[in-house]
């Protein structure tokens, strides 16, 4: 699986889409390859239960509170919705 | 007789920009988009600016003194849309447009490396000689070109010369490898070297004379530039600092490059500074030439948008470091913050490193800190791109942290970030956006009293050279000069 | 969804959570992690 550190909702959607479906904007290497592979945002509610509080409090709550987490982890659930990964 | 230490304070700063459309179609991303397809390089033609729409443009003039960075927040975006005429020079530097440039990569030119069409020599020289920082001699080494045919057969030579154009399309000289076989000295390296070379020497020239410095009075000479010169034994043997010494009259100089991405200047500094504080010198140079790889870095980005190419600026900075002369502003040596091998590469560690760490060891609070100068590209480049606004993540991070260390509320995150950060207006020039952007109106405002303490915090991505996973970040304080004297020193 | 006993690829952004950052929670979470990479888009 793939977990992303991407800073903003629009270049989660990017990255998401790159490893699923295939590079939807640019002419990439992986332009039109489907990796297919399940991808999700190392800030989203699902994955930060399961990594240890002390580890994501010394490396991802600082960047929690900055950035969009929410507009974020929708970006990605919407990626996962639409190439048919499910949560 | 024990002697005490040297205060180092900034004496000075200038920038210079070049304005060259022209030259975009070399920048490392559009350069292999164009090798792929040939068809862009009409789009990208099609959106480049004038040279008038480039110097009104107020992240631009921002950062050559012509308004302070906060003002950016008060103009309406898109700020290309701008209506407000610019003007040549401003109070930190002036912004060239190509036509001369390609004069000045001319004159820096020790090997004969560009050939200028003869007829585009006589406008340059024309267009140069009043140039208050240009001497006849100068304009001498301009030599009287070559015909238009020698320039054709040169590009279609082997190894083919780099062909050399104006915004309009129009030929105007060629670029040569220095070598068949050397891939250090091709062609394309050499421009990127020398564009730098230029771009830092008018930078230098612009602080020497603007700040009435004697060139023959600076010992030492640091270029801190992200470029890599060389042959194919020794690929960044370096020391463009003594090149560009050499090219604004340092006859009593020599130097060395300060190798750090975009780190590098403010590396850069704290070594002159320490320089300076020991005594081994009076006053050190930092320069940082311009980065041609990075025009056009965000193209893709500006074409989808339809809107102008925003990389079409080369950037260049000149520093100066002396003793203590009671009024410049006092580099604080004491309160260094290094982002360390063992720190960890996550956001917290970076800035406890750069932020928490020397603040703590002063006893002050991150409020204390007037403004804080981190990495500041211009958000109008990166946005269309999807790369986000650099500088204002940066003054979240700061908040942040200063909201877990309990000296603001999360509430007051907002309010922090404008009071004590600003808006991005450099130009995605690598090392020259990290931090120094600010230095001119810092120092000015630490001058006048309107600032009392900034600090400049740099990083470096050190992973993208694969040598290491590591990042790295350099921060210092700057703080108002209140002795009044050069004569009084601490006891 | 379950991290544990997973191979993962961390993709981390410099202006965003770097790849090393994300490899710690990954690993945290009782992954294996397979490639850990960090972009820097200025």
């Amino acid at each position: 699986m793939v977990l992303l550190g991407t800073p903003n909702a629009e270049s989660s959607r990017l990255y998401a889409m790159t490893v699923t479906e295939g590079d939807p904007s640019w002419a990439g290497a992986l332009a039109g390859v489907a990796l297919g592979l399940p991808v999700y945002h190392v800030m989203e509610e699902t994955v930060k239960t399961q990594v240890a509080p002390e580890v994501y409090e010394e490396h991802i709550a600082l960047m929690e509170m900055v950035l969009e987490a929410g507009d974020i982890a929708q970006a990605v659930q919407e990626v996962r919705a639409q190439t048919g990964q499910g949560d | 007789m024990t002697q005490t230490l040297e205060q180092p304070v900034i004496r000075g700063v200038r920038f210079f920009l070049a304005h060259t459309p022209g030259l975009v179609r070399y920048g490392s991303k559009p350069s292999r988009d164009i090798a792929r397809d040939a068809t862009l390089a009409k789009a990208i033609a099609a959106h480049l600016r004038s040279y008038e729409a480039a110097a009104a443009y107020p992240p631009n003039r921002a950062f050559l003194g012509h308004m302070c960075p906060d003002t950016l927040a008060s103009i309406p975006q898109p700020w290309f849309t701008s209506a407000a005429p610019g003007t040549r020079w401003g109070a930190h530097g002036e912004i060239m447009p190509e036509e001369e440039f390609y004069g000045v990569l001319k004159l820096c030119d020790a090997f004969d490396l560009v050939h200028l069409e003869a007829g585009f020599v006589k406008e340059a020289r024309a267009a140069l000689a009043p140039h208050p920082l240009l001497t006849p001699a100068d304009l001498e080494r301009l030599g009287t070109g070559f015909p238009e045919a020698h320039i054709v057969t040169q590009c279609g030579g082997s190894p083919p010369a780099l062909p050399l154009y104006l915004r309009s399309g129009r030929l105007i000289g060629c670029m040569q490898a220095a070598h068949e076989e050397d891939t250090s000295l091709a062609a394309d390296v050499l421009l990127e070297n020398l564009t730098c070379k230029a771009s830092a020497v008018m930078a230098m020239r612009t602080l020497l004379v603007q700040e009435q410095l004697d060139p023959l009075a600076l010992p030492y000479v640091l270029n801190s530039g992200e470029e890599a010169v060389g042959d194919r034994y020794q690929r960044g043997g370096g020391n463009l600092a003594k090149a560009v010494a050499e090219m604004c009259g340092c006859q009593a100089a020599t130097g060395v490059d300060i190798k750090g991405f975009c780190c590098g200047p403010v590396h850069a500094l704290t070594v002159a500074g320490s320089l300076v504080s020991a005594r081994v010198f009076s006053q050190v140079a930092v320069v940082g030439g311009c980065a041609l790889a990075k025009l056009g870095m965000k193209y893709r980005g500006h074409l989808q948008h339809d809107q102008p190419i925003l990389e079409d600026v080369l950037a260049a900075v000149a520093i100066v470091v002396s003793a203590d002369d009671g009024v410049s502003p006092r580099l604080r040596l004491d309160a260094l913050g290094r982002h360390t091998v063992a720190a960890g590469s996550s956001q917290k560690a970076i800035f406890e490193h750069l932020v928490s760490q020397p603040l703590d060891r002063l006893g002050l609070h991150f409020t204390d800190v007037d403004k804080y100068a981190t990495e500041l590209h211009n958000p109008e480049v990166t946005e269309p791109a999807g790369s986000g606004n650099v500088p204002q993540l940066n003054y979240r991070v700061i908040a942040g942290l200063a909201a877990m260390r309990k000296e603001i509320t999360p509430a007051q995150v907002p309010a922090f970030v404008a009071r004590h950060g600003m808006p991005g207006f450099s130009p995605t020039q690598g090392h020259i956006a990290s931090a120094v952007p600010f230095l001119g109106h810092a120092v000015d405002g630490l001058r006048d009293g309107s600032l009392q303490r900034v600090m400049l915090l740099a990083k470096g991505s050190l992973f993208l050279g694969r040598m290491t996973q590591m990042a790295d970040g350099m921060s210092f304080l700057l703080e108002r000069n209140a002795s009044g004297s050069s004569e009084e020193k601490q006891q | 969804m379950k991290i544990q006993g997973k191979k993962v690829i961390a993709l981390g952004e410099r202006d965003g959570v770097q790849g090393s950052a994300i490899a710690a929670c990954a690993q945290s979470a009782g992954a294996e992690v397979v490639l850990e990479t960090t972009y820097c888009f200025v």
